[in-house]
């Protein structure tokens, strides 16, 4: 029976960071587990495993069900960049909407830890010295660096360069100050990758990656997992008083691409497809920017935290800076964003970003965020993108809020 | 607002080395398919032999300028193949030079990148009439005293050094108009 409402019943990630002593399906394996124990469910309950993992070699899904319990379930294996763990809770959700299921789990992992520049194109062949056009431009050499950039920092050190000028207000130390802030968010979240409070000074005089993104504004490369078990509203009927109340309502499960636009094949338009999705996921969910208690956005660099706060419909149309500035964004303010630390502190194990998200959401709208709790919160988003480009939004409110 | 710390005044223009490329020829754009990709730009050889240009997109002669693949229907613009418009879908195409001068609409300094990639270069989107184009831009300090938001710049090449037949590649980069 096709279901209306799914709830996540059981979510859970591990500690962002460096984990030497653990591969993928060890990272994964952990989440999963942590997320049915959160849940009060086993294997034996699910009915679909969908699972990322970008970076590894494939069929992570089938991994984890070796490693924790194999059932003959179908495994859907997602890879969606920066959105795959985002795909995975999707994937797992459409399942249950669609009535093949009526509980299942999603994983998304990483091991990233010390990668380095993600993004930046490869060295040129030595064999033999003669300019040969290849591949779909032509090109006779690498054009990474002879035709603008290829590399992660200074893609998005574009976006906000873009948006800055377009709207004005942008400028090296408002990039710098909202990485402040999520730095200082990370001081309370002890499964966060780094959890120093930096100076606005630190940040700005830290090794500069690419202007105006200085290292402690890039996102952290590191590992890490996160997992969480959905279930039908019917489902959930028959479950515990205990397990309700704790679980959380999917209000909105949103995917987009990258409808046309004009400049989008030559720096990457991360602003058309998240505006897409935010419009929907207000839609689908029956709220707007002005009821949502927390967000949690892709802030894998200080300069798309700020236009992300202009996609999701946080403020109005070229007004980031100034929401910014009226202290809204803070963990004290009127719509907290990235209280977490985000990914500049809390880190960025790409497959794992898209529940990870979604767990601090939850964990808040369960009441159990201990000294970062935002108090009463009822309704929260996540937000996740990644390049080529995929948007992955959902919208989540807690049991009790009805 | 506060500038970013030292960053060497000047902006490497060309590798200190050139990169050889192995001689592989790609089967693109031969396959003869019913489906085959329209629109393609015309091949390399049609420019001076000596000369080679870094992507197919940039044009040598009789000046040097850039030229993409427009939907006869739509108009958008493409700078490599595609088998259909991704705007409108429909498949025909042609030719066309892209303005040689335009305006900086955003831009970064690069002061960390891969393994060969010479740092600082500035990277930056450049609106030429109507058209986004990426690209590097040169002949400029590499700081944003000097990089500006709205500058116009103008279209110009570099040289990319030259290869055993004694052929040059030719780059391309944006300077101050």
């Amino acid at each position: 029976m096709a279901a209306d409402d799914v709830y996540i019943l059981g979510i859970k990630m591990t500690k962002f960071g460096k984990h030497p002593d653990k591969d993928v399906v060890d990272l994964a394996a952990e989440a999963a587990m942590a997320a049915l124990a959160d849940g009060g469910v086993t294997m034996a309950d699910m009915q679909i495993l969908a699972a990322g993992n970008l970076m590894g070699r494939g069929a992570i899904g089938q991994a984890i069900q070796k490693q924790i319990g194999q059932t003959g379930i179908p495994v859907y294996n997602v890879s969606n960049a920066c959105a795959t763990g985002a795909t995975a809770l999707r994937t797992v959700i459409m399942s249950i909407k669609a009535g093949e299921s009526d509980m299942g789990l999603a994983v998304g992992v990483e091991k990233l830890a010390g990668a380095g520049l993600l993004g930046a194109g490869g060295t040129a062949k030595k064999d033999k010295n003669e300019w040969t056009p290849e591949g779909r431009f032509g090109a006779i050499a690498p054009i990474d660096g002879r035709i603008g950039t290829e590399a992660m920092p200074g893609t998005f050190a574009q976006v906000g360069m873009e948006y800055g000028h377009k709207y004005g207000g942008a400028s090296f130390e408002v990039f710098a100050r909202i990485s402040e802030k999520n730095h200082g968010h990370s001081t309370l979240n002890p499964l966060a990758a780094y959890t120093k409070a930096m100076s606005l000074d630190q940040i700005m005089s830290d090794v500069m990656i690419a202007y105006p993104n200085t290292r402690s504004m890039c996102s952290a490369n590191c590992d890490g997992a996160a997992a969480a078990v959905l279930v039908s509203g019917e489902k959930l009927k028959t479950l515990s008083d205990e397990q309700r109340r704790r679980a959380v309502k999917v209000r909105a499960s949103i995917l987009t691409s990258d409808p046309w636009q004009e400049a989008c094949q030559v720096l990457p338009d991360v602003n058309t497809l998240t505006k897409l999705a935010a419009k929907r996921a207000y839609e689908q969910a029956g709220v707007g920017p002005e009821d949502l208690d927390l967000v949690e956005l892709h802030d894998c660099f200080a300069t798309a935290e700020l236009v992300h706060y202009d996609n999701l419909g946080l403020c109005g149309e070229g007004d980031a800076v100034d929401f910014f500035e009226s202290g809204a964004p803070f963990r004290t303010g009127k719509l907290p964003v990235n209280v977490s630390g985000g990914l500049q502190s809390k880190g960025h194990p790409i497959a794992a970003t898209g529940i990870a998200n979604v767990w601090e959401i939850c964990h808040h709208l369960r009441n159990e965020a201990g000294d970062r709790q935002i108090e009463g919160a009822r309704i929260g988003l996540a937000h996740v993108i990644g390049l080529a480009s995929a948007c992955g939004i959902h919208i989540l409110e807690s049991s009790g809020a009805r | 607002m506060r500038r970013l710390g030292p960053i060497p005044d000047d902006t490497p223009r060309t590798p200190r080395h050139v990169e050889p490329v192995t001689g592989r020829r790609g089967s693109d754009g031969e396959n003869g398919n019913a489906f085959a990709p329209v629109g393609n730009v015309a091949p390399v050889s049609t420019e001076t032999a000596s000369r080679v240009p870094l992507v197919s997109y940039l044009r040598l002669e009789p000046t040097p300028h850039l030229v993409a693949n427009e939907c006869t229907s739509c108009g958008a613009r493409f700078f490599d193949r595609r088998n259909a418009c991704a705007a409108c879908f429909a498949t025909e195409f042609r030719s066309v030079d892209i303005p040689t001068e335009g305006e900086l609409v955003s831009f970064t300094i690069v002061t960390f990148a891969a393994p060969g990639v010479p740092v600082p270069f500035v990277a930056g989107v450049v609106k030429c009439g109507t058209t986004s184009v990426r690209g590097n831009i040169v002949n400029i300090a590499a700081d944003p005293e000097h990089v500006q938001l709205g500058m116009r710049v103008r279209l110009t090449t570099t040289s990319l050094g030259t290869d055993d037949n004694g052929a040059e590649g030719i780059g391309f980069g944006f300077e101050p108009a």
